[in-house]
């Protein structure tokens, strides 16, 4: 680990992929995601990388599928429009089991929308966007340091399941600046192999073909069983979240990413009330902690959910708590973020109920 | 103890800058702090805002819907950030365009004429950091060291040039808030 | 070895950059003939190892399954941003595009067009025949005027359905492009010149020049509703008038004879 540095989110995402050994940039320009665009063009060629500025969202996923085939580490960053534009393109990835790293910069929609943070993305990226039975890992970060830890382990776990991974973020942690801690470049010589699967060259051994296709419906439900048993995998092994203060909490927030910390702020405000609340912050959408949400669930009257969208994650928390707890929601919509105070008197009124 | 502070005032008055050093300095201090700005969608003459948290403990919401400190440098910004501020919070405002008086008794105003004063020591440009001297005075968020520190690191090649003046604008700031205390 | 005796031996055995296995195209498609002409090419070049093969979707999504080099198959359209990704991430690699007129010139067009300005070093082959082959013959962006297809029963009327694209004009106009050239392959005396013209665009991508590309005019029988003699008779008369053979763009040459390539 190096010293502190102050950087937006936009950077430090960016920063921990070149650390992580991404070699290859696509990104077509969308607010509030530029700057992170902009960043790679900057860095990757001082570090003899290389980012193309692609002439669409559709053009970068299919470069990505392209670089991640030959056995790169590859990466781009968009906004939610252009994250719809690349569901075909994930789709395709995802039965061809190439890896990469997506980071959503999620803003205020549907349609144009506005360029506002927004979670209003959840079930696009959360229970895949695109066409088939996949699932892609979801990473959803509350500050830089989580954001920079996050944006490395994605390459990681890319790699390990031979799967596009997804960095949840908004333009709320794009746009603020935090003191980070980077760890030091990764040593490429240390990366998993990709020369079993790659598209290398044929040399000395048989061709080979990555594909997303078979024309014969028993061959391609095999490669459906080896994504499935893949996803078992990855639900047994990657899930991550946070507590805070939910060892004696009489109600649990449940809220991710940015709105998560935001919530922090409204726990504190209620225990000042003698109000014992506490947050559990799911750090992996996909796979979703639904085990340990269900224990909390044994102990409280009431799991409330807080997100920037009308209530998408709020389908997995029930599915989690499952009767065991009231299940209010509150949201903002649009791009609107909700502020401590407003949390706290939404949760007032579900207590008074 | 935590510093929630809003700065606003339009674009291209140096707001951002004014939070981006506050932050940086809290960070020269081993404090927890986060800047999150807040634009309008005009990239130049809109309206402009950033939160900035400074505080002993991690910070939990870089979201802050009551501050208790607040830089205002324009009459809109005073309109919207004045009845958010916390009772007894600290407002320091830019009199060189704010003509006209805060409405709350329950809060600590500071007045800076910091264009003015910044034309004196040679560049009107520097009415951020005038503002910025007499907000660390007032609010005691970080020292006139870490600002100094922050400004150094911040203030690189091109910029380098206004360095000093940037230090003296801080300093003449905090002489004229310590009068008004 | 005389030139005939070697031609003979070319002819009777098979290119190693094919893998042998049966082509499974219809009788009279010409995609057999220019799978093969690729094939010699990459192993006259000694490619095979080096190549990487992004096939469409289409009738050519099974190109991958003839060929004995690494590849993959592209979203409908997007070869050309897949191969841009290959090279652009390992230009050491040889990358081959093979693609239809709904793949390339419809869905594609704009992925084809910004590889091609960019000037990728990639090379297309790019098949032509007027229909959408795999789905069952319907309209092509390349279908002819008053043609009819099933999604175009009454003939492709302009006032309705457009015109036919033509790619290899569209080529002209783009600065990145090295080598674009209109060939067809429907006579016996047309293949030797097929051959050449992707071997240019070969060379457009291995002497770095730029984006190369060949349009190949060719027959769909069994959506054309034809014979395969009728099918190349007929290609023969309306094809060629709409799309003029020749070369379109050539900035290779030169730079063959500068290096010493023949």
């Amino acid at each position: 680990m190096g010293e502190k540095i102050m950087v937006k989110g936009t950077e430090a995402i960016g920063e921990a992929a070149i650390r992580a050994g991404c070699k290859v940039y696509f990104g077509y320009p969308i607010t509030p995601q530029s700057e992170l665009t902009e960043y790679m063009s900057r860095r990757m060629p001082q570090e003899g990388r290389v980012f193309l500025q692609a002439e669409s969202e559709v053009a970068t996923v299919n470069m990505m599928y392209g670089a991640s085939s030959v056995g790169v580490r590859v990466m781009t960053s968009t906004s939610s429009p252009g994250f719809s534009l690349m569901q075909e393109g994930i789709s395709y990835m995802a039965n061809a089991r190439l890896p990469a790293v997506f980071v959503d910069v999620v803003r205020g929609g549907p349609g144009l929308g506005d360029i506002q943070p927004s979670q209003g993305d959840y079930f696009q990226v959360v229970k895949g966007g695109g066409h088939g039975d996949y699932r892609l890992p979801v990473y959803s970060p509350s500050s830089l340091q989580e954001a920079v830890e996050l944006t490395i382990h994605a390459f990681d776990v890319a790699d390990k399941y031979r799967t596009p991974v997804v960095i949840f973020a908004d333009g709320m942690l794009g746009q603020m600046m935090e003191p980070v801690e980077f760890p030091d470049p990764v040593d490429p010589s240390t990366l998993p192999s990709k020369d079993d699967w790659a598209l290398t060259g044929a040399r000395g051994r048989k061709a080979r073909y990555v594909t997303s296709f078979d024309i014969d419906p028993y061959k391609l439900e095999q490669m459906n069983l080896v994504l499935q048993e893949t996803y078992k995998k990855i639900e047994a092994e990657e899930k991550k979240w946070e507590e805070f203060m939910t060892d004696d909490a009489e109600i649990i927030f449940v809220a991710h990413g940015t709105v998560g910390r935001i919530v922090k702020s409204t726990v504190k405000m209620a225990r000042e009330k003698g109000i014992k609340a506490g947050l559990f912050r799911p750090i992996s959408l996909y796979p979703f902690p639904y085990e340990r949400l269900a224990e909390l669930a044994e102990k409280v009257d009431i799991v409330m959910t807080v997100e920037m969208s009308a209530g998408q994650m709020l389908e997995d928390v029930k599915l989690a708590v499952m009767g065991r707890a009231e299940t209010p929601f509150y949201g903002r919509l649009a791009g609107v973020i909700p502020t401590p105070a407003e949390i706290l008197e939404a949760m007032m009124k579900e207590i008074r109920r | 103890m935590e510093h929630r502070i809003i700065a606003a005032g339009f674009g291209g008055q140096g707001v951002m800058l004014f939070g981006q050093i506050i932050a940086l300095a809290g960070m020269i201090e081993d404090k927890h702090v986060t800047w999150l700005p807040s634009y309008g969608p005009e990239m130049r003459g809109g309206t402009a805002n950033c939160t900035v948290v400074v505080s002993d403990d991690p910070v939990a919401s870089p979201v802050v819907d009551m501050p208790n400190e607040i830089a205002i440098f324009n009459i809109p910004s005073l309109l919207k950030f004045e009845p958010t501020l916390a009772e007894g919070g600290i407002l320091v405002m830019n009199t060189s365009m704010i003509d006209r008086e805060p409405q709350r008794k329950d809060i600590k105003v500071i007045k800076i004429a910091a264009n003015d004063v910044a034309e004196k020591l040679g560049n009107v440009k520097a009415q951020n950091m005038v503002m910025l001297g007499a907000f660390i005075e007032t609010t005691k968020v970080v020292s006139k060291e870490s600002v100094f520190k922050a400004l150094e690191k911040k203030m690189t090649g091109k910029k380098a040039a206004f360095l000093d003046l940037n230090k003296r604008a801080v300093e003449e700031g905090m002489k004229l808030a310590r009068e008004q205390l | 070895m005389s030139e005939q005796v070697k031609d003979a031996i070319l002819l009777a055995s098979m290119p190693k950059a094919l893998n042998g296995k049966e082509f499974t195209y219809c009788p009279g498609c010409h995609h057999g003939i220019v799978h093969r002409l690729v094939a010699e090419l990459i192993d006259e070049f000694g490619l095979r190892e080096k190549t990487l093969l992004v096939a469409p979707v289409g009738c050519s999504v099974f190109a991958y399954e003839f060929f004995d080099v690494d590849g993959t198959v592209a979203p409908h359209g997007r070869a050309l941003a897949v191969a841009t990704g290959m090279k652009r991430a390992k230009p050491e690699m040889f990358v081959l595009t093979y693609q239809g007129d709904g793949d390339l010139a419809a869905i594609g067009t704009a992925e084809t067009i910004h590889a091609a300005n960019r000037g990728e070093r990639v090379t297309t082959v790019f098949i032509n025949n007027a229909v959408y082959g795999m789905t069952g013959g319907q309209m092509a962006p390349t279908t002819l005027l008053g043609m009819k297809t099933t999604t175009s029963p009454y003939g492709r009327d302009p006032k309705r359905e457009g015109y036919p694209i033509h790619m290899m004009e569209i080529m002209r106009a783009l600065p990145g492009v090295a080598y674009a050239e209109r060939v067809k392959v429907s006579r016996p005396q047309d293949v030797p010149k097929a051959k050449m013209a992707i071997k240019k665009a070969f060379y457009a991508q291995l002497l770095d020049v730029g984006f190369g590309i060949v349009e190949v005019l060719s027959t769909c029988p069994t959506n054309w509703g034809m014979d395969p003699v009728e099918a190349s008779r007929w290609l023969e008369e309306n094809m060629v008038k709409e799309f003029p053979l020749g070369v379109y763009v050539d900035k290779v040459t030169e730079v063959m004879k500068e290096k010493g390539v023949k």
